[in-house]
């Protein structure tokens, strides 16, 4: 069907609303990141207007390289965990009776509640010598002696888990509701048993959500900055920690715009990746 | 469900017939394991597969929404259940074709599913049903998303299908018609039970209570009483014949077989009410003393009468059936 092509201002504003709203919100800071990050700073804090790669050149050194490759690791072992958790859980959520859904969509939206810092300090707790689960486990005689499990890599990876869980469940949520049972009925007919029909039908009828449930999950990872410094070493810490320290502790905002925009830059990347690799698993 | 007591044998074609909510797709599914009944067994060539899991049973099943898989194409649906029994790339491609073939659609292996036309994906659900050469072939209402045209052509190709590869199928249906074309056996089920078990047309010529006779085509239940051995009908004595022992019972008499003649003393008489003329048959509405009775007549044996007329009815004693319950 052909449409008249738009006339007027109230005819446009369909396009014009989202166009505006992008540009504000969107375009206008993302812009001035961009052009903060080739100013040149200077002592004490301000920097002023010029255009210089040292910011830039600056994060070439293994340093910054590892603690680059460090924050992709995370924000990947966090997207996987999530989904692998993610899927099965919202699966038996879909299929099980809509009271039992409602009862546990509320108890995962009542996490997206809590703020980061809340849950922070809840998982340093929960994870300490002194007041965490493995005195639980001594209780019962699975262990010898009481162990401190933070700070380390698994509390990070358990805390921000934890964190982008309800994000995967709601994003997973509404096309595992919409997906014909009868697939699965129809697999187990044809002689798939229901593991088999779980892994050769629901998952691949579902993987363009799946990828981007994994897509959000990385990128919501990828921005997490308190979380790695609460349960982690500084070894654990991620871009996003040393954008904010270079941005509120050591005033120095060109650099933090750099390695923000280099993170935006390379984070793109790996989307695009995921969805090519996508659109290739589909054909 | 109760007390279902049904036997198949090898090679037939069972429809199980019945309004929404008589139980028959729970019945089908129970023979595919989908649903597990409470109490009782079921048995392929006499192996008890009651408690055997759906993924064992070696069935072929043909689901109401098709359920074909959306991520699939043509092909890959039908060699689902080849692949999962671990045959070959070759010999799952030359049966895809061969199945393909069967259901008219040869060359269309690589196309996706959501590409096809209705009658398209019956025929892929039938052939990736088929894939295995299972032991038994069910189909829960597989027509019934198809217009009226296509689905009257898909009945009789499904019917032909079926003869031809000689599978012993059970199709669940609410459509008459559709149990009619295609069945050796229709199974009229109400409430969870069965009501009667039989061919068609002895279904439709002896209906054994009037939910059957009424459920099947259409009919005139007529109550009659007794005088002597004989019936009264409509308040005039009839040849038809009272079963022993009742004092009351309903006749079953199918339009067709209503003869409208000239008013006479012997005959019940009725007034036409209305006329329903559809070209191929003529539907005359007549009112015999209170009770609603319907006579079709083909246009050649149109009677030359009118609404308010009042004609005599002629019923064949031996085309009517009394139904004592």
């Amino acid at each position: 069907m052909r449409r008249e092509p738009a006339r007027g201002l109230l005819q446009h504003l369909p396009v014009i609303f989202p166009g505006l709203m992008l540009t504000v919100f969107f375009i206008v800071p993302f812009g001035t990141m961009v052009m903060v990050s080739f100013f040149r700073r200077q002592p004490g804090g301000f920097y002023v207007p010029d255009f210089v790669l040292a910011n830039y050149a600056r994060f070439l050194t293994p340093f910054f390289g590892n603690v680059l490759a460090f924050s992709l690791y995370l924000a990947v072992a966090v997207a996987v965990v999530s989904l692998v958790i993610a899927v099965p859980f919202t699966y038996l959520i879909a299929r099980a009776p809509r009271q039992t859904q409602v009862i546990w969509l509320v108890a995962l939206l009542s996490i997206l509640s809590l703020s980061e810092v809340i849950i922070g300090f809840a998982w340093s707790t929960l994870l300490s010598r002194t007041a965490g689960i493995t005195n639980l486990l001594v209780w019962l005689g699975l262990m010898g002696a009481p162990q401190a499990l933070v700070p380390g890599f698994s509390a990070v990876l358990t805390g921000m888990v934890y964190q982008a869980m309800p994000y995967a469940v709601l994003v997973l949520y509404p096309s595992m509701v919409r997906l014909d049972p009868t697939l699965t009925e129809a697999a187990r007919t044809l002689g798939a048993s229901p593991l088999k029909a779980f892994f050769t039908v629901v998952l691949p009828a579902l993987r363009t959500t799946l990828i981007a449930t994994l897509i959000m999950a990385f990128i919501f990872a990828l921005g997490s900055y308190l979380l790695p410094q609460i349960l982690g070493r500084p070894s654990h810490w991620t871009l996003s920690v040393l954008i904010t320290d270079q941005a509120l502790y050591q005033s120095n905002m060109p650099f933090a715009a750099a390695m923000a925009v280099f993170l935006v830059l390379v984070s793109l990347a790996l989307v695009t990746l995921t969805m090519f690799a996508g659109k290739k698993l589909e054909a | 469900m109760n007390d279902v007591d049904l036997e198949v044998p090898n090679g037939r074609f069972v429809c199980l017939l019945g309004p929404s909510g008589c139980g028959k797709t729970t019945l089908l599914r129970m023979i595919a394991g989908l649903d597990l009944p409470t109490t009782g067994t079921i048995s392929i060539d006499g192996e008890d597969i009651t408690r055997l899991p759906t993924h064992k049973r070696n069935l072929g099943m043909v689901f109401q929404s098709l359920a074909l898989f959306p991520h699939l194409t043509v092909g890959g649906n039908i060699a689902y259940a080849l692949r999962i029994r671990g045959l070959s790339r070759e010999e799952q491609a030359s049966r895809v074709e061969e199945l393909l073939t069967l259901v008219h659609l040869p060359g269309y292996g690589d196309r996706p599913v959501s590409k096809l036309s209705g009658g398209q994906r019956q025929r892929v659900a039938i052939a990736r049903a088929l894939a295995v050469s299972p032991r038994l072939f069910l189909l829960d209402e597989p027509l019934s998303a198809l217009d009226a045209k296509l689905r009257e052509a898909m009945q009789v190709e499904l019917r032909q299908l079926q003869q031809q590869l000689g599978i012993t199928t059970i199709v669940v249906t609410h459509d008459q018609r559709e149990a009619m074309t295609m069945a050796d056996t229709v199974i009229v089920m109400q409430s969870g039970e069965i009501r009667q078990a039989a061919s068609p047309v002895e279904i439709y010529r002896k209906p054994t209570d009037a939910f059957v006779a009424d459920f099947i085509g259409s009919t005139n239940l007529i109550d009659i009483g007794r005088d002597g051995d004989r019936a009264v009908l409509l308040g005039r004595p009839s040849a038809v014949v009272m079963p022993y022992g009742v004092s009351k019972a309903t006749l079953s008499v199918r339009p067709e077989d209503v003869e409208l003649t000239a008013p006479s003393p012997d005959l019940p008489e009725a007034t036409i009410t209305f006329v329903r003329d559809l070209g191929g048959a003529i539907e005359f509405f007549l009112d015999a003393g209170g009770t609603q009775v319907v006579a079709v007549t083909s246009p050649r044996a149109r009677p030359q009468v009118t609404v308010g007329d009042r004609v005599g009815l002629r019923l064949d004693p031996a085309r009517s059936v009394v139904l004592t319950r």
